[in-house]
C-alpha cells in the first residue's frame, strides 16, 4: 500500500498546488515541500524498517506488493512492487524531488502553481516507472513523465527552450514508441505460446523465442531506454534539454530522468530477453565507453557552464551502461551506486549554476572568473561537486566508477583500459568549471550576493550524502544487492 | 412488415420522423430555439430507442436493410457523435443574419444517412443512405455562406458526384458478375476470383476512399474542412467517415475479403500512403483545420490497419480506434467551435496563442485532446493507438505497423505546434491583430465539450468498461 500511498500524495499534492495558487502564491511552494517531505518520509521509514546490516528482509522476491485489476479484456494489471533496487532509487527520488523544488524556490516567479503541478507529475511519472511490474503500466508511467517535463522545460525554459522541448519530446516518444511495439511483440509471443493475455513482468520473463526475433524485440526495448540513458549515439537532445530547462527541470533530467533509462535496462531490456542482451553486451559496452570519452571531450569544450555540466552526464552515464552491460556483482553494484550519486553531484552542479545564473544572469564561462572572492561559499559548493564528479576518492562517485571499472576489467579489459581514461577526461573538465568561473580576475565586475540558507542547506545535504556514499556505502550495497543477485540469476552471461 | 420490424428499426423510423417535423414545424414557426430543441429531443429519443431495438437483434428487416449488434453499436456512436455537433451549432449559428433552422434540418438527414449506411445489407440501401448523407453535407458545408465555404461545397459537390459515379459503376460490375446486390446472396454467389468482381471491389474502394480521404483520394480534404463551418467540418471528420467506414468493414468481412490477396496488398499500400503523406502534409501547414484535415488522412490511415488485421480483435481495434478518435476530433472541433463565431472560424495559428493563459480550461482541454489525437498516455488516444497496435503485432503486420509508430512520431511535430502556440506567452494586443473570437462561452457547447473531456479522460485511465461493452457487442 504504501507504493499507492507515494503515488497519491504525490498526484492530490499536484491537484492541491495548483488550486492554491489562487490563494496564496507561495502556497503552491509549500504544498509541493509537504507532499514531498511526507513521501521522503514515508520511503526511509519504510527502508529502515526492513533494512539489516546483512541485507533487507527478504521474505519473497518483493518487499511488497500491489496487484490490482486494471483492464482485465486485455490482461492489464495495476501490478506494483518493491524491492531494494526501486526503493533506492525511489529514495532519491524524493529527495531530488525536495531539492528541485527548494532550488525553484525564488527562480520560478510566474505561475507558480502550474509549475509545482508539473514537478509532482514527473516525480509521480518517475516512482511509478521504477515500482510498476506490469509492462502496460510501466510504459505508462514512462509516458507520463515525458509531457510535464515538456511543458516544464517548453514554459519555464530559458532563450531556446521550445526548440529543446520539442527535441527531448520527440526523441522520447520515437524511442517509446519502438519499446511499445516491442511490449506487444512480446505479450503476442506469450500469448501464442500460451493463449493468455498478459503483460505481467514475471509472467513473461523466460518467454521462449527465436534467437531473431528476441534480438529485434530487445532492440526496441534497448533503444528506448539508451534515448534516455542517453547513449551515443542518442543523445543530441539532452544537452539541449538540460541546458534550456529552468533548475528544476535540468535537477530531475539529470538526476531522476536518466536513471530510469538505466533502471529499465536492469530490470527489462536484460532480463527479458537474456540471450539477445548477452549478444549486445560487447557492442553496449563499447558504446558506453565511446559515451564516457566523448561525453568528457565535449564537455570540455563548453563555454556554457549548463551546457558543460550536461554533457558530464553522458559521460557519467557511460560508465553505467558499462557497468549494466558487463553484468557481474561489481559492476553492477557500482553502476547502481554511480546511479545515485551521479544524480546527487550533477542534480547539485544544476542547482549551483542555476543560482548562479540567477544572480549575474549569464552561463557563459568567459564572461566569468574571480567569483570566488565575492561569493567564498558558492565557490566552496562548486569546487566540492567538481571533485566529487571527477571521481575524488573519498566521495560516492568514486566507489561506483571505480566498482563498474573492477567489474567491466573482468568482461572486457581493452574497453575499460579505454573507459579509466574517462576519469582523466573528468578531471580535467571539472577543473575547468572551476579554473574559469571562480580563479583569476574578476573581469565582469560581479557582485553578486552569496548562497543564502536555503541553499546552502539544500547543498549541505547533498555534501553529507556524497561523503556519507563514500566513505561508508555499505548500506546502499546491502540495500541493492538482494535485488541484483535476483536479476542475475535471471541472466547468466 | 411486422411490428417488430417495425421496432428493430426505431432509430431510423425516429430519425426520420423527427426530420419531418422539424422541416414542417420551420414551415409554420421559425424559433431557433425550438427547432434545436426538438431536433435534441429526435436524435436523444432516437438513441434511447437503440436498446428496445437491440432486443430484437440480429433482424433482417426486408432485403434491405439489418439490425444487428454490430449495426446499432454503431448507431449508437453515430448518434451520439451528431448529437454533439447539434449542440455545437447551437452557439456556433447564433449571430448569423438569415435563416438557421434549415442547418440542423440539414444535420438530422445528414445523421440518418449515416445510420442506414451502416444498417444496409444491400447496395440499394446503400446507396441511398450514402446519397443522403453527401446531399445534406452540400448545403451544410456552403450554408455560411462565406466565399470559402461556398467554394468548399462546390468543391465537394463535384468530387462527391465524381466518386458516387466510380461507385456506381463499381456496384454494376459486382451485379453484372453476380446477378444480386444483396450482401449476402452475393457472398453465396461469388465461387472464385473473376476479373469483374476483382474490378468491381477496385471501384467500390475508390468511392469509399474519397468519402472517408485516404490517399490518394484525399485531395479534397483540406480544402473543404478550411471551408466548411467548424461544426461541419467535426461532422464530415466522424459522422461522415466514420459511417462509411462501418459499411466497408461489414461489407468487406461479409465478402470475405480478407482472401482476397490482391486487395490486401492495395489497402496495405493505401494505408501506409494515408498515414505517410497526411502526417508529412501536416506538417507545413500554418492553419488549425488544415492541419487537422491532414491528420484525420492520418488517423485513417492508422484505422486501416486495424481494418487489415484478422479476427475480430481487428474488429474490435477498428471500433475501439474509431470511438477515440471521434472523441479526439470532436473534442478539437468542439473547441475551434466555441472560439469561433459564424462570420470567421478561429483557424491560424496565432489565434491560439497564450490561450492557456486567457482561458485554462478551454485550452487544457484542447491540449488533452490534441496529446489523444497524438496518442499519448491518461488519453484515450492512447489506449486506441494501444489496440491497434496490438491488433496489428497481432496479425504479425509488421510494415504496417512500424510505419504506424514511424508517423506517428512525425505527427508529434504539428501537434506540438500548436500546443506550443496554446502555452506561449500572450502576444502584446498592439502588436497582433485583436481577435474577433466568440466573447461568450456557448453554454450547450461547453457542455459537449466538458462531457467530452470527461470520456477522454475516463477512457483513457479505465478503458474496460468500454472493452468490455465493445467485447461483448461483437462476439
Amino acid at each position: 500500500m504504501i507504493m499507492v500511498a507515494f503515488l497519491l500524495v504525490l498526484l492530490i499534492g499536484s491537484f492541491m498546488a495548483w488550486a492554491a495558487e489562487r490563494i496564496h502564491r507561495g502556497a503552491a511552494r509549500w504544498i509541493s515541500l509537504a507532499a514531498l517531505v511526507c513521501n521522503f518520509v514515508l520511503a526511509v521509514g519504510f527502508w529502515g524498517r526492513n533494512y539489516r546490516d546483512a541485507g533487507l528482509i527478504n521474505k519473497g522476491v518483493w518487499l511488497q506488493e500491489v496487484n490490482w485489476d486494471w483492464i482485465p479484456a486485455l490482461g492489464i494489471r495495476f501490478h506494483l512492487a518493491i524491492d531494494g533496487l526501486s526503493l533506492a532509487l525511489v529514495i532519491l527520488t524524493f529527495f531530488l524531488g525536495l531539492a528541485s523544488v527548494a532550488c525553484s524556490w525564488t527562480e520560478i516567479r510566474e505561475r507558480v502553481g502550474f509549475f509545482h503541478f508539473n514537478i509532482l507529475w514527473i516525480l509521480a511519472g518517475i516512482t511509478g516507472v521504477f515500482l510498476s511490474l506490469d509492462l502496460f503500466l510501466f510504459y505508462f508511467f514512462w509516458e507520463v513523465m515525458l509531457v510535464p517535463m515538456y511543458f516544464l522545460i517548453g514554459i519555464w525554459g530559458h532563450e531556446n527552450r521550445n526548440y529543446a522541448a520539442l527535441k527531448f519530446f520527440i526523441f522520447t516518444q520515437a524511442g517509446s514508441l519502438l519499446m511499445l511495439l516491442s511490449i506487444l511483440g512480446l505479450c503476442v509471443l506469450h500469448h501464442n505460446d500460451t493463449s493468455i493475455w498478459t503483460f505481467d513482468y514475471q509472467s513473461l520473463l523466460g518467454t521462449p523465442m527465436g534467437a531473431a526475433t528476441a534480438f529485434w524485440l530487445m532492440l526496441g526495448f534497448f533503444i528506448a531506454f539508451a534515448v534516455k540513458l542517453p547513449m551515443v549515439p542518442f543523445h543530441p537532445w539532452l544537452p539541449d534539454a538540460h541546458t534550456e530547462a529552468p533548475t528544476a527541470g535540468s535537477v530531475i533530467l539529470a538526476g531522476l530522468l536518466l536513471k530510469t533509462g538505466a533502471y529499465g535496462m536492469l530490470r527489462f531490456a536484460v532480463p527479458l530477453f537474456p540471450g539477445a542482451a548477452k549478444q549486445l553486451a560487447p557492442v553496449a559496452i563499447w558504446l558506453g565507453v565511446a559515451g564516457i570519452l566523448y561525453g568528457a571531450i565535449l564537455a570540455f569544450g563548453q563555454t556554457d557552464l549548463k551546457r558543460l555540466v550536461a554533457y558530464t552526464s553522458v559521460s557519467h552515464l557511460g560508465f553505467v551502461l558499462v557497468g549494466i552491460y558487463a553484468w557481474n556483482g561489481w559492476a553492477l553494484q557500482g553502476a547502481v551506486m554511480q546511479m545515485i550519486c551521479h544524480g546527487l553531484s550533477t542534480g547539485a552542479l544544476f542547482i549551483v549554476v542555476g543560482a548562479l545564473q540567477e544572480r549575474i544572469h549569464t552561463r557563459d564561462t568567459r564572461r566569468m572568473g574571480g567569483l570566488w572572492t565575492v561569493m567564498p561559499r558558492m565557490g566552496g559548493m562548486v569546487m566540492f561537486f567538481a571533485l566529487a564528479s571527477l571521481g575524488l576518492p573519498g566521495l560516492g562517485n568514486f566507489v561506483g566508477e571505480f566498482l563498474v571499472l573492477l567489474g567491466a576489467y573482468r568482461v572486457n579489459r581493452s574497453a575499460t583500459v579505454f573507459g579509466t581514461i574517462g576519469l582523466v577526461a573528468a578531471t580535467i573538465y571539472a577543473l575547468a568549471i572551476v579554473q574559469c568561473a571562480f580563479h583569476g580576475e574578476n573581469r565582469g565586475g560581479w557582485m553578486p550576493a552569496d548562497l543564502n540558507l536555503r541553499d546552502v542547506t539544500v547543498l549541505g545535504f547533498m555534501v553529507i550524502a556524497l561523503v556519507w556514499l563514500g566513505l561508508y556505502p555499505q548500506p546502499v550495497f546491502s540495500t541493492v544487492t538482494p535485488a541484483l543477485e535476483g536479476l542475475k540469476q535471471l541472466v547468466a552471461m | 412488415m411486422e411490428r417488430v420490424d417495425l421496432i428493430a428499426l426505431l432509430p431510423i423510423v425516429i430519425m426520420g420522423t423527427t426530420s419531418v417535423v422539424v422541416m414542417i414545424v420551420t414551415a409554420f414557426c421559425r424559433r431557433y430555439g425550438l427547432t434545436t430543441g426538438l431536433a435534441l429531443a429526435g436524435e436523444v429519443i432516437a438513441l434511447a430507442s437503440i436498446s428496445l431495438a437491440s432486443s430484437y437483434a440480429p433482424r433482417q428487416v426486408t432485403p434491405l436493410l439489418i439490425v444487428d449488434r454490430y449495426g446499432l453499436l454503431l448507431t449508437a456512436i453515430l448518434l451520439t457523435a451528431g448529437i454533439a455537433v447539434l449542440a455545437l451549432s447551437h452557439g456556433y449559428l447564433r449571430t448569423m443574419p438569415g435563416n438557421r433552422e434549415e442547418f440542423h434540418l440539414m444535420l438530422l438527414l445528414a445523421t440518418l444517412g449515416s445510420i442506414v449506411l451502416v444498417s444496409s445489407s444491400h447496395f440499394a440501401s446503400f446507396f441511398v443512405g450514402l446519397e443522403i448523407l453527401s446531399v445534406s453535407l452540400y448545403v451544410l458545408i456552403a450554408y455560411p455562406m462565406r466565399n470559402r465555404s461556398l467554394e468548399a461545397g462546390l468543391k465537394y459537390l463535384i468530387l462527391a458526384g465524381a466518386s458516387s459515379a466510380i461507385l456506381l459503376f463499381g456496384i454494376a460490375l459486382e451485379y453484372a458478375a453476380l446477378g444480386t446486390m444483396s450482401f449476402k446472396q452475393m457472398a453465396a454467389n461469388a465461387t472464385g476470383p473473376s476479373v469483374l468482381l476483382l474490378a468491381g471491389f477496385a471501384l467500390i474502394l475508390s468511392g469509399l476512399g474519397f468519402k472517408l480521404a485516404l490517399v490518394p483520394f484525399h485531395m479534397w480534404t483540406p480544402d473543404i474542412y478550411e471551408g466548411a463551418p467548424a461544426p461541419v467540418t467535426a461532422f464530415i471528420a466522424t459522422v461522415s467517415k466514420g459511417a462509411v467506414f462501418g459499411f466497408l468493414l461489414r461489407y468487406f468481412t461479409s465478402m470475405h475479403g480478407y482472401t482476397e490477396g490482391s486487395l490486401f496488398v492495395i489497402l496495405t499500400a493505401v494505408s501506409i500512403a494515408s498515414m505517410a503523406i497526411g502526417n508529412l502534409l501536416a506538417l507545413m501547414q500554418n492553419n488549425v483545420k488544415r492541419i487537422l484535415a491532414y491528420s484525420s488522412i492520418a488517423h485513417l490511415g492508422y484505422l486501416l490497419v486495424a481494418f487489415l488485421s484478422s479476427g475480430d480483435s481487428g474488429v474490435s481495434a477498428s471500433i475501439f480506434y474509431l470511438v477515440s478518435y471521434f472523441i479526439g476530433v470532436m473534442t478539437t472541433f468542439g473547441i475551434v467551435t466555441l472560439l469561433s463565431r459564424v462570420e470567421r472560424d478561429a483557424d491560424g495559428i496565432e489565434d491560439y496563442r497564450g490561450l492557456f493563459w486567457r482561458r485554462p480550461w478551454l485550452a487544457a482541454a484542447f491540449t488533452a485532446s490534441l496529446f489523444s489525437l497524438a496518442g499519448i498516455p491518461l488519453t484515450v488516444g492512447f489506449v486506441g493507438k494501444f489496440y491497434l497496435l496490438a491488433a496489428g503485432v497481432g496479425s504479425a503486420l509488421w510494415l504496417l505497423v512500424v510505419v504506424l509508430v514511424i508517423t506517428s512520431v512525425i505527427g508529434l511535430f504539428y501537434y506540438l505546434r500548436i500546443i506550443v502556440a496554446l502555452y506561449s506567452p500572450v502576444p502584446s494586443e498592439t502588436g497582433a491583430k485583436v481577435l474577433p473570437l466568440s466573447p461568450a462561452m456557448a453554454w450547450l457547447g461547453g457542455l459537449v465539450v466538458a462531457a467530452l473531456m470527461i470520456l477522454l479522460v475516463w477512457f483513457g485511465i479505465y478503458p474496460s468498461t468500454i472493452l468490455q461493452a465493445l467485447q461483448q457487442t461483437l462476439l
